[in-house]
Formats: structure tokens, C-alpha cells, sequence
């Protein structure tokens, strides 16, 4: 059964896959990245890329992206260190991860109720004395909510490591007299590195092109790479731009995935 | 392995058993191909009872989907892979259409009720002779505002917006020619206007109403504006009827220095199927009960002068909804200003949009 030609066969789902849904398109947006608005082929768009606009938004996407990453790994980290500890800790994950199977735009549509003026929160501000502040269409509210989001996937990864790590290892610590913080440092973090680099991925490289959100949650006050290029493709129609800036995205997450990747060490 | 083939078949089954339900639901509906019509139209933009109506009367089974921009519209039919019948772009995209031979010439003697239509909606520079578009919804682009939570300060002007007393009080729809419109109208400059200048002058002008402007929303402007998250909204007319309805603090006002105004048109595009029914349904809609039906559900302007008759007075009165021949002369039509000059357009806005506070 192990021959060649069955091996081959068993293949062929696999290349049609990766030959028809991810070279192609990348081949599609690099194509259309060298024509102007007005179909010349041209190197335009990348000379545009690299006026103040896209510049400044780039910048301001790679700002925010870098906000939203580090703060659901400040929640989720201490969250899935919990989890590990508590008795029933599959149960309390299902019900973390849950809240993911609900369709993003419904919970974007749900917080424009809860940080409206007259919602939820600025109700509870109100009672305790702080009085209605504006919270939608802030900065605050697009980081808050995309953290928000964001948080079962990074839980997730660093869950998995902290779950497989051997607690041996911890008494070991323990008995060589190293204090809570230093077995921290030196032993739980460096172990599960890989699960903590892997949710940042995972977050990261989605949070540079959020796009629904600016509009739902910041109104537009906030600009992202991924709103122009959904600008370029549906507004303006001018797709070689949309295309330049899609290329872009995808050497920055080839190179973030490169800096962050996991390098096998014998172990 | 075992595992692993079962779960597939398991699986295969699952997705042959839904496939068998939906093709046995869609015939029990009649939906099977050549007796479908697909309808592809702005949301919330017909009165749904009219398309059961439809049905019963003639048999023909309709599809309806739904589209947020002109753009986006003309997309799906561009790249093909769609079967709509009927489609209902706004006048400077039928232009641009028309040029690009995505429409299907209407035979006007299929449409009797094409009578009704008022003849100054008629024979428009965008489609000389209707030869591929039938009025539908006309309106114009204004300003909605809440005059019990601004205590005094009058609106009737663009200009009237940049008062520092409106701090963070206004809503923008996400539309680069409405808002870029907004500052070229502001500064006395036409809304077709091409010169780079003046649209740099306008975004500029723009970037100074920034502290005042709370968010640049999509449709979710009906609602915020109807809970009073804000007091005022740069909005079409059928939106602000149709909130005023709900909260009657609203007031809607065309500004004094012009506007945009506005025609949706039903066309047949080139992807149609089923081009018989396609003309069937035009002049259904066209009938005059029907449309007055129709208006007093969505809620815009209506083109059909027969349908005035059978609507309720204080509608079709309402001068802020129905200005007349005077005032709407005044008011400017979009021309379609080709690719490179909406470009810029949309690239300025942008940068608006870029602008912080």
C-alpha cells in the first residue's frame, strides 16, 4: 500500500488545494499590484505605497495591531495560567472559547448597544458617579473590543503549552529554593515560549488588517491597511492598489512569521 | 485509519443528506430555473409584501439580495458569476454602466405604466430616452437634526455645521462624494468639480470640521441618530424620513448653498436570465398603487406622479421630501467623473478620515 503511486495519489488533494486557493491568488494580487488605475502596466501603486498616506496608515495599523497583541496576551496569559489550575479546566476553556462560535459582526453590533451614550456602561458609570463619557467610536472601544475578540485565540496556544508542561518541573524549582517569580522566569514562560509566539500570530497578523470594526466600533477615526485596500477593491475600484497594499501585507506577515517562528532545537 | 474513513463518510453523508433537503425545499417554492427572477437592490428598499404580491399574481418565483454601495454593485455584475434580473444603481453609475455594456436595452412596450412616470424624471442626461432605466426612487443629500438637544442654534447651512458648539455632534455617512460634496458645496464649488485645487481646499476645509464629527458611519446611522447618540447626521432623505417617523425631535433640511440630488433607476443588467419577467416585475412596481404602496413603506421620494394620488396628503405635501421644480433645479445631479478623478476623490477622503482630532 506504501508504494509510490498511491503515495503520489494521496497528494493530489493536497497540491490542488495549495495550487488553487493559495498561489494562485497571491499570484492573482501580485499581477494586479503592477497596473495603475487606468490598466498601464506600471510601478504607480508602489511608489504611491510609499507617500505619507499609506505610510502614516501603515505606521498606525502596525501601532494598533502591536496595542490589541499585547494587550490580550497581558489577559489571556495570566487566564490560561488559571485555567491549567482549576479542576474541571476543559469545561472553563469550552466556555472561554464559546463566545468565538457567535458571528463577529453580531458582537460588533452588540457593543454599539452596550458603549452607546445611553447603554449598558455609561449606565453603570453614571451610578457609581463618573457620569456618560463618550466610549463608541473611540480609541479605546476599538482596542477594548478587538481585544475582546481576540482573547480566545490567544488562550487557546499558551493553554496547550502550559497544559503539556511537566509539573516535576516546578518541584524541582521549587525544592532548589527559586522563588514563585524566578520559576516563572526561568522555567513556566521560557517553556511555553512557543505557545505564546504562536498566539501572537495568530493574533497579530489579522489585528493589521481589521477592517469592520474601524467602521462599527472607532467610526472610521481609525484607519487600518485593511480598510483601504477593502476602499481600493469595492469604492474606488482601483484594484491594482488595493492589490499593492495586500502584497505589503503579506511580506510583513512572511516576515513576522519569520522573526517569531519557531526554530526546532533538539530537545 | 478506519477512524479517519468514517468520520469522512459520515461526514459526505451529512453534507448529501442537506443538499437533498435544500434542492426538495427550493422545488416545493417552485424555485427551480426559468421561472426565478433575481432582484438585486439596496437594503431595505421595497416593501416586502409587493414581492409575495408579485408572486401570486404572476407565478415567478423571486430571489432578492441585497447591496450597501453603487460599487460594490457593479462589481458582482462586472466579474460575472451572477444572475440578476433586475438591478438599482444610482444615475452616475448607469451612466458609467451604460458605457461598459453591462445593460440590456428595455423594450418600452412591454411597460405600459411607464405613463405614470413624472415626465421631469424622465429623459435624464445620464440615459437619454430611458432607453435602459426606469425611474425608481428619487431624493436628495441633506442634514438631520435633533432640534430639542441643540437649544436654538438653526440649521440651514453647511456652514452652519462648523460651529464649535456642535463638538463632536455629527454623523457622516461613508461616502467619499457625499462628505468631499459637503466641503466642495461649502465652499461654493459644484459637486462635480474636478479641479485638484478646490478638492484639496474642500479636504482641508473638511479637516477643520474633524473635532465635530463623531464617527463616519454606514447604515448604522438610522439607529444611532435615532437614540439621540448625536444630534446631527449628513444622510439621504430616505433616511431621514424614515427616523423622523420614529422620533419626531428630528427635523431634515436641504442646505441653502445645494446638495446632491439623486435618482435610482431599476435597469435589466447583462447578466439577466430571465429578461420576460425582468420587464413584468418594472412595470408591476410601475403601477401606480403599487409604487404609492411601495413609497409610504420605504420611504423616499417617488417619481410616479399617478402614485401621488393614492398616498396620504401630508406626504406628498411635505415640501422638505418633495421640493419643487424650483428648488430641486437648483440641486446637482453626480456626473460620473471616470475612474482617475474618483480616485482622487476617494484618496482625499481618506486622508480625511486619517485626520485626527
Amino acid at each position: 500500500m506504501e508504494n509510490k503511486v498511491t503515495r503520489q495519489l494521496y497528494m493530489v488533494p493536497y497540491v490542488l488545494w495549495i495550487v488553487l486557493f493559495v498561489i494562485a491568488p497571491i499570484l492573482l494580487v501580485l499581477y494586479y499590484s503592477f497596473f495603475n488605475i487606468e490598466g498601464q502596466l506600471s510601478l504607480d501603486n508602489y511608489q504611491k505605497f510609499f507617500t505619507p498616506v499609506y505610510l502614516k496608515m501603515t505606521l498606525s495599523s502596525f501601532w494598533y495591531a502591536f496595542l490589541i497583541t499585547a494587550i490580550t496576551l497581558l489577559v489571556a496569559y495570566p487566564t490560561a495560567y488559571l485555567l491549567t489550575k482549576t479542576k474541571h479546566k476543559h469545561l472553563w476553556l469550552l466556555l472561554i472559547i464559546v463566545p468565538s462560535w457567535i458571528n463577529l459582526l453580531l458582537k460588533a453590533y452588540a457593543f454599539l448597544g452596550i458603549f452607546g451614550t445611553f447603554g449598558a456602561a455609561n449606565q453603570f458609570l453614571e451610578l457609581i458617579g463618573i457620569g456618560t463619557q463618550q466610549i463608541l467610536f473611540t480609541d479605546f472601544s476599538f482596542i477594548f473590543v478587538s481585544v475582546y475578540i481576540f482573547i480566545p485565540f490567544m488562550i487557546l496556544p499558551i493553554f496547550n503549552s502550559l497544559n503539556q508542561l511537566n509539573p516535576t518541573l516546578l518541584d524541582a524549582a521549587n525544592d532548589l529554593g527559586a522563588s514563585k517569580w524566578m520559576t516563572f522566569k526561568r522555567v513556566i514562560f521560557p517553556l511555553t515560549i512557543d505557545g505564546v509566539k504562536s498566539g501572537c500570530q495568530v493574533v497579530f497578523i489579522p489585528a493589521l488588517s481589521l477592517f469592520m470594526l474601524t467602521r462599527l466600533i472607532a467610526g472610521n477615526r481609525v484607519i487600518t491597511l485593511g480598510t483601504a485596500i477593502e476602499q481600493h477593491f469595492l469604492v474606488t475600484q482601483d484594484w491594482g492598489m488595493g492589490s499593492t497594499i495586500a502584497v505589503f501585507l503579506i511580506i510583513f506577515m512572511f516576515l513576522i512569521m519569520f522573526l517569531t517562528g519557531t526554530k526546532k532545537r533538539g530537545v | 485509519m478506519r477512524k479517519l474513513l468514517n468520520v469522512f463518510l459520515l461526514v459526505s453523508l451529512a453534507s448529501a443528506i442537506l443538499l437533498l433537503t435544500i434542492s426538495r425545499m427550493n422545488a416545493a417554492q417552485g424555485l427551480t430555473s426559468g421561472n426565478t427572477l433575481t432582484i438585486f437592490n439596496w437594503g431595505d428598499y421595497i416593501d416586502a409584501t409587493l414581492v409575495k404580491q408579485f408572486e401570486d399574481e404572476t407565478g415567478v418565483k423571486v430571489i432578492y439580495e441585497t447591496f450597501d454601495s453603487n460599487e460594490a454593485m457593479m462589481t458582482k455584475i462586472e466579474q460575472g458569476g451572477t444572475t440578476y434580473d433586475i438591478a438599482v444603481p444610482s444615475e452616475y453609475m448607469i451612466d458609467k454602466m451604460r458605457q461598459e455594456n453591462l445593460l440590456i436595452t428595455l423594450d418600452h412596450s412591454k411597460l405600459p405604466n411607464l405613463k405614470n412616470i413624472d415626465e421631469r424624471f424622465m429623459d435624464l442626461p445620464f440615459d437619454p430616452d430611458n432607453k435602459f432605466s426606469v425611474p425608481y426612487f428619487w431624493g436628495t443629500v441633506g442634514i438631520v437634526y435633533n432640534s430639542t438637544m441643540l437649544d436654538g442654534i438653526e440649521i440651514d447651512s453647511w456652514n452652519d455645521l462648523w460651529n464649535p458648539k456642535l463638538k463632536n455632534e455629527i454623523f457622516l455617512i461613508d461616502g467619499a462624494r457625499e462628505v468631499i460634496g459637503m466641503g466642495l458645496n461649502s465652499l461654493g464649488y459644484s459637486l462635480n468639480d474636478i479641479n485638484k485645487e478646490h478638492l484639496r481646499e474642500a479636504k482641508e476645509k473638511l479637516d477643520s470640521l474633524t473635532p465635530n464629527v463623531k464617527a463616519i458611519v454606514g447604515d448604522e446611522a438610522r439607529t444611532l441618530l435615532e437614540n439621540r447618540e448625536a444630534a446631527i447626521g449628513l444622510v439621504w432623505s430616505g433616511v431621514a424620513s424614515e427616523i423622523m417617523y420614529e422620533n419626531e425631535e428630528l427635523e431634515y433640511v436641504v442646505p441653502k448653498e445645494g446638495s446632491n440630488l439623486w435618482f435610482d433607476n431599476m435597469v435589466i443588467p447583462k447578466t439577466a436570465k430571465n429578461v420576460e419577467a425582468a420587464h413584468q416585475f418594472i412595470n408591476f412596481i410601475l403601477d401606480a398603487k403599487i409604487a404609492a404602496q411601495n413609497t409610504e413603506y420605504v420611504s423616499y421620494s417617488t417619481p410616479n406622479k399617478e402614485a401621488l394620488k393614492h398616498m396620504p396628503e401630508e406626504m406628498v405635501n411635505d415640501q422638505r421630501f418633495y421640493p419643487p421644480a424650483e428648488l430641486t433645479e437648483k440641486l446637482e445631479v453626480y456626473e460620473n467623473l471616470g475612474k482617475k478623478n474618483l480616485a482622487y476623490y476617494n484618496e482625499l477622503f481618506l486622508e480625511f478620515k486619517m485626520h485626527r482630532k
